[in-house]
């Protein structure tokens, strides 16, 4: 169980970014977690895809998920392996779901600093003012040996002013 | 133009840049996997309805009455 709960970083957008990078990660804590709160400018979508990954080229496909969605009137699953990034299907709102409505996101990453792949569980959840909306549950992977210092969360077009990302480290001990 | 915000842990410091070539192609190519992993789960499961309609046919039973035998 954690005792410290530390926040390390935060950013609220004060105008749209297609992406938000945490870089220089401190390897002091025992686990991460990133809370976010976001919305996306692209086209008329109700929901839209959400994309992490764990270091800047984006060269190398290293990263695999899986994925299970429900909105109340459908069920879904998927899996997506060796990609340059982990991908969420419908892991935010757009232009089509009720104005100023976001989603959120938490990913819990533990032992990020150790020298086996890197887990990451990820839970997100849509609003907007509709008979469904989406809850979706990942297992997320890092395949690499070396500590996570650099998060970049990105979507399809860019995340709008007031989306929101905060970065905390937990202690074990 | 395309902003990236970037938030350095250890300064504090947050940079506000234009996108880089390989940071687009990075997103794009990961949505394009992703797409086509979707595709490729939805050919396999037309496949799989197909060739489970086609078995049921050959044994002149419904897919309930399948239910009950494997019940």
């Amino acid at each position: 169980m954690a005792n410290t709960y530390t926040l390390i970083s935060s950013n609220t957008l004060s105008s749209s970014a297609a992406s938000v990078t945490f870089s220089a990660i401190p390897s002091t804590y025992t686990d991460l977690v990133l809370w976010a709160s976001h919305r996306v400018d692209v086209g008329v979508r109700v929901n839209d895809q959400l994309t992490l990954r764990f270091e800047s080229s984006g060269a190398n496909t290293n990263h695999s998920h899986t994925q299970l969605s429900g909105n109340g009137a459908s069920a879904a699953s998927s899996r997506v392996s060796s990609n340059y990034a982990i991908t969420i299907d419908e892991g935010t709102v757009g232009p089509g779901a009720t104005s100023n409505t976001f989603a959120t996101s938490q990913f819990y990453i533990p032992s990020y600093t150790s020298s086996a792949n890197k887990p990451v569980s990820i839970d997100n959840a849509t609003e907007t003012n509709a008979t469904t909306a989406w809850r979706i549950g990942s297992a997320g992977l890092w395949r690499n040996a070396s500590a996570i210092s650099t998060i970049i969360i990105a979507n399809n077009g860019n995340f709008v002013a007031g989306s929101s990302f905060y970065l905390y480290g937990i202690n074990n001990s | 133009m395309t902003m990236a915000i970037e938030v350095n842990c250890e300064t504090g410091a947050v940079t506000e840049r234009p996108l880089t070539p390989e940071e687009i192609a990075a997103n794009e190519a990961a949505v394009a996997q992703a797409a086509a992993a979707a595709h490729e789960a939805e050919v396999k499961a037309a496949e799989d309805a197909e060739a489970k309609a086609t078995l049921l046919t050959k044994l002149g039973i419904t897919a309930d009455e399948a239910k009950l035998l494997l019940a």
